[in-house]
């Protein structure tokens, strides 16, 4: 009956190589430490967290596939969380975000100072 | 073959990870390097525990996805006081 | 296959060189810390392939987290000027290669000591006693119970360090962050439970998987850190709790002291485990360790005495 997970975990895990690869290239080529947050924090954990679930679906038991999504569910904690105390602590150091340059993605990403 | 294949693809995007530990430009940026490395090395050492069939290795990535949350928050609340102090021409965000 | 392991291998040998040379070598600290917990992480990989796992285990505890975070802390310490190490004087440079070269050769003249070592080692005589042990995993039976008397010395060194660190002054408030972070709260509640549920975790695999009282006491204390860190641990230093803290540290050396000189008495050596009582006498030993290590972890945060 659990045949088909295989080939789904093996899916699932080149797809999340495929997110790690696209977060690393984010964080050489985004021009600023905000815009390089969101490439590891949302690619990259999106990546991790596909490859978990693929070696979820394939593991043995259901308590070594509870083991891969703990891994995943506890780097999310502490890469999101993680995330924020970076930027608030980067903004209240005076790091501006890069602005003003039209057609780039991180103008949309003004935060106000907390 | 194919978990050990993907690791080593995954190792491989460590040379990333040193490239931006180098080159910084600021300190959160090296932070942010060194988070990749935890993330590159819990993926790593999964695929390594499916591909041996060693399930002890699951509870290293646990370690290591633990430490890494005490890191940032070490490096927020202790380490950046320093670097605020020295902020201005150095640490600039927009500087690649 | 092999194609595979080889290139895996040299790719982590080829960062693990690299990793070193910037950690001790690069003229901004920061930068040079980060390199070493990176170094630490790769590290553990490395261990990982040579089917080390135990140590493996204490390295992505010890030397990447709590070491990392110990330096993390003390860099923040630092006056402002300190980011960057001075360049090397010209007067230096034939002393730095005098020891580059010195390493280099003990390396290789060690390298040569470890490829004369007989073969397969002392796994045999490990695996024949193992059933007397008390315990089912070969490293925690040497750890504790064949060569307890390295343990021992460990956690004593340990309890020293931490009397080292006490003797420099008073406890050091810590500096302010930068701004208000309401996230470092909710980080420390949400993943505490797992900072406890981890090494007990770790203790229990111990006696017949790797883990043990070195990892999951690291585990342990850098939750420890981590509550620090959020301001929620005050008990440290008040003055009514300081004997019960200063217990707690002691508890691993005097409780594996009080198990050696049983041993002693009961079965005329020191550190001599009865074969009935090994595997809980061990398990109370390894509690206590953690227990000790963790709080030593905690208290070589402080930068100094709490209470004073």
């Amino acid at each position: 009956m659990t045949e088909w997970l295989h080939p789904l975990g093996y899916a699932l895990i080149a797809a999340g190589t495929g997110f790690f690869v696209a977060g690393n290239l984010g964080l050489i080529r985004f021009p600023d430490l905000y815009a390089r947050l969101h490439a590891l924090t949302k690619a990259d954990n999106l990546g991790l967290g596909l490859i978990c679930l693929g070696l979820a679906c394939q593991a043995p038991s259901l308590a070594a596939a509870a083991k891969f999504l703990l891994v995943w569910a506890l780097m999310l904690v502490a890469s999101s969380i993680g995330a924020t105390l970076i930027a608030s602590t980067a903004l209240a150091c005076g790091l501006r975000p890069r602005q003003q340059r039209p057609g780039s993605m991180e103008d949309d990403e003004r935060e106000d100072t907390p | 073959m194919f978990h050990a294949a993907i690791a080593a693809l995954l190792l491989l995007n460590l040379g990333v990870a040193l490239w931006r530990l180098r080159r910084g430009p600021t300190s959160a940026d090296r932070m942010l390097a060194a988070e990749l490395v935890s993330a590159s090395a819990i993926a790593v050492l999964l695929l390594l525990a499916a591909g041996l069939a060693q399930p002890a290795l699951v509870d290293v990535a646990l370690l290591v996805a633990l430490l890494a949350a005490v890191a940032t928050a070490n490096f927020v609340t202790r380490t950046w006081t320093l670097l605020h102090e020295e902020s201005g021409s150095r640490e600039e965000a927009g500087r690649d | 296959m092999s194609a595979l392991a080889l290139a895996f291998d040299l790719l982590l040998v080829a960062a693990l060189l690299w990793l070193a040379w910037q950690a001790l070598f690069d003229a901004h600290r920061f930068s040079a810390v980060a390199h070493f917990m990176v170094f630490g992480l790769v590290m553990s990989l490395a261990w990982v392939r040579l089917d080390a796992l135990d140590i493996a285990l204490a390295e992505a505890a010890i030397g990447a987290g709590v070491t990392g975070a110990l330096l993390l802390a003390a860099l923040g310490r630092l006056p402002a000027k300190a980011g960057h190490a001075p360049a090397w004087r010209r007067a230096q440079r034939p002393l730095v290669w005098a020891a580059v070269a010195t390493v280099v050769s003990a390396t290789l003249a060690l390298a040569w000591v470890a490829w004369q070592l007989p073969r397969p080692g002392l796994a045999g005589p490990v695996a024949e006693v193992l059933p007397h042990s008390g315990v089912d995993h070969a490293v925690t039976a040497v750890l504790l119970n064949l060569r307890a008397w390295d343990t021992l010395l460990e956690i004593t060194v340990m309890l020293a360090a931490v009397c080292l660190v006490w003797s420099l002054g008073p406890a050091l408030s810590p500096y302010a962050p930068a701004t208000a972070l309401p996230g470092l709260p909710a980080l420390t509640r949400l993943l505490h439970p797992l900072f406890v549920l981890v090494p007990a975790y770790l203790l229990w695999r111990g006696s017949h998987a790797p883990g043990g009282a070195f990892p999951a006491g690291a585990v342990l204390g850098a939750g420890g850190v981590l509550m620090v860190l959020a301001g929620a641990v005050h008990w440290v230093h008040d003055a009514r709790r300081q004997p019960l803290l200063r217990l707690l540290l002691a508890a691993g050396v005097l409780l594996f002291l009080a198990v050696g000189l049983a041993g002693l008495g009961l079965a005329g050596t020191f550190l001599a485990l009865p074969d009935a009582l090994a595997g809980p006498l061990i398990l109370a030993v390894e509690v206590a360790a953690a227990l000790s290590i963790a709080l030593m972890l905690m208290a070589f945060y402080l930068y100094g005495e709490p209470g004073r």
